[in-house]
């Protein structure tokens, strides 16, 4: 295998134990030249654990990594140079002004003055920031902050860039100026490691994705192969009042339906011919369970996560809009 | 190159955040005063004692000062996760700390003119040798920044960086000979004097100033040298041991 040839990232065996928490668990995985990888899991699956063993903010237990065919396993400051970082928390300087943060950043990777000073007004202007440029970084909002610490983890112009939940905590409008953003970085050649909840996110961005959920991948695909078996499903979202049973006899009253309910209140309809709700809505009533609402959904790439993983999307949602607030999910 | 323009920038960075912020101008002034005048004036010998205080003073200015700025800077970037940028960036840690600690050892070292600007009003200083003095304070200033260094990355909060600044500080005024020659002593706790850097450094500065000093001046010199590496080293272990996990 050539230099060129060699993924970008190559992780192996990759391990890692807080006491007696195994958060990441014996991981392998590669992401491409140029690619864009999605690492997609709920809250503690172990996505940020595996960034910061992959920019040497933690050690790991055991395994490798390479990063540009460099062997950085146990010197991570080998390839810092071309890495970049996005994490997901703003970690600038409060005291300094957006613009300052920006240079500053560019000096630790040895920008000369002239050079940090244009890339910083460039990347100011790429994110609506302009006008922000002189204040201080404690007075900006989240979003803002969110913006400016995404600007800051590019301005050295990184080959690789990891992204720790990049919309995570931000308005709709920003949300979608940081999806676009991330879209041109990877049109130009970019290698993008991309860890997200929000499956839809993964979903429109991301060349391949892998799921994690306990400090485990459970599957890695290509999105498009992901999205394979679920295309021309159709499926029929049934809300039943709470409490309500899942009535006995449906599934040999419609066999040409499947039905599922993984979570209370929610019955799954699917099949491969189109649903007809009517005679469904009228069993149900019938055996004396309530219909609240009934609505066709289109299958998407949630509807693998739940399959691959048992994890209900809607709650991984609301776990970590809990924990981090806002929704960049538009 | 470019590792020496990140550590510029760094260096420039805290000077302008932390250091010449009026805060801190006027406590690296106000403090060296009210210690300069506290003693003289509680000498009660009149000018005369103003020589035999001035390595004190020059002392428990640079002690303070940069342990107590460095004990704040590091542990609010720590836990402001700025200092996360700092260990993500191509530098090595320790070139990275050097840059963190310059600026305290400058701000040690400006702390330390003060009560010698003072004194150059009151008394004549015609007599001081500076040869030893210029690199007494430097040497004070790095082995004083470097153990604020290492309480520094020993903890997590500031107020308790701050107790285990005092912890180490309170008892050098009387350990290290500043103001009570070691040899008042009593002979049971004197050996901790010989285990504390600052009296290397107090001792050069009373043979520079008084002619007064206990050991000789290239012992002083290489016991603060191989203090400062053991902090520094120290400083690096615990930075690797306890932020990168």
């Amino acid at each position: 295998m050539t230099a060129n040839s060699m993924p970008a990232i190559k992780v192996s065996g990759l391990t890692k134990r807080f006491g007696e928490v195994l958060a990441v668990n014996n991981i392998s995985f590669h992401v491409n030249n140029g690619e864009l990888f999605g690492f997609l899991g709920p809250n503690g699956a172990g996505k940020t654990t595996t960034i910061n063993m992959l920019t040497g903010l933690a050690r790991l237990d055991a395994g490798t990594i390479n990063i540009s065919s460099i062997e950085c396993t146990r010197n991570p400051k080998a390839a810092q140079h071309l890495t970049g970082i996005v994490p997901d928390e703003s970690n600038l300087y409060p005291e300094l002004t957006g613009f300052e943060n920006l240079c500053f950043c560019a000096s630790l990777y040895g920008i000369r003055k002239i050079e940090r000073q244009k890339r910083a007004k460039e990347l100011l202007d790429t994110f609506s920031l302009t006008d922000a440029a002189n204040r201080k970084f404690a007075e900006y909002s989240k979003g803002m902050k969110r913006k400016l610490t995404f600007a800051a983890g590019i301005i050295h112009q990184p080959p690789i860039l990891f992204l720790d939940e990049p919309t995570t905590g931000i308005d709709v409008a920003s949300a979608r100026q940081v999806r676009q953003i991330i879209a041109d970085l990877h049109h130009k050649g970019t290698t993008i490691f991309l860890t997200t909840h929000y499956i839809e996110e993964a979903e429109r961005l991301c060349e391949r994705i892998a799921f994690i959920v306990n400090g485990q991948i459970v599957r890695t695909d290509r999105t498009a192969d992901l999205l394979q078996p679920i295309k021309g499903k159709n499926v029929l979202i049934i809300s039943i009042a709470d409490g309500a049973k899942l009535p006995e006899g449906l599934s040999s009253a419609f066999p040409q339906y499947q039905f599922q309910s993984n979570m209370p209140g929610q019955i799954r309809v699917e099949s491969l011919e189109p649903v007809n709700v009517g005679p469904i809505v009228r069993f149900l009533e019938d055996q004396n369970t309530p219909v609240i609402e009934a609505r066709r959904h289109l299958p998407s790439l949630e509807d693998v996560f739940i399959q691959v993983t048992g994890i209900e999307a809607a709650l991984m949602r609301k776990e970590k809009e809990k924990a981090g607030g806002g929704g960049g999910n538009q | 190159m470019k590792r020496w323009i990140a550590f510029w920038n760094i260096l420039a960075k805290d000077m302008r955040a932390y250091y010449l912020k009026p805060p801190n101008i006027s406590w690296g002034i106000i403090f060296p005063l009210a210690w300069t005048g506290m003693f003289f004036i509680r000498s009660g010998s009149g000018l005369e004692s103003v020589m035999t205080l001035l390595p004190g003073v020059m002392t428990i200015s640079i002690l303070f000062g940069t342990t107590s700025m460095l004990a704040v800077t590091i542990t609010f970037e720590r836990r402001g996760r700025s200092f996360e940028r700092l260990l993500l960036a191509p530098i090595f840690l320790e070139l990275l700390m050097l840059a963190k600690t310059s600026g305290a050892i400058i701000f040690g070292i400006v702390n330390a003119f003060v009560p010698v600007v003072i004194a150059a009003f009151l008394v004549d200083l015609s007599g001081i040798t500076w040869a030893l003095v210029i690199p007494a304070i430097i040497m004070i200033g790095i082995v004083s920044t470097f153990l604020g260094l290492f309480i520094a990355v020993s903890v997590s909060e500031i107020f308790e960086a701050q107790t285990f600044s005092n912890f180490f500080r309170f008892p050098m005024i009387f350990l290290c000979g500043l103001f009570f020659p070691i040899v008042s002593l009593p002979i049971f706790i004197r050996w901790l004097s010989y285990i504390l850097p600052v009296t290397y450094g107090v001792d050069i500065l009373h043979g520079a100033i008084n002619r007064q000093h206990i050991m000789s001046f290239t012992l002083d010199f290489l016991v603060l040298g191989a203090f400062c590496i053991v902090l520094f080293a120290l400083s690096l272990y615990n930075v690797k041991k306890k932020w990168i996990l």
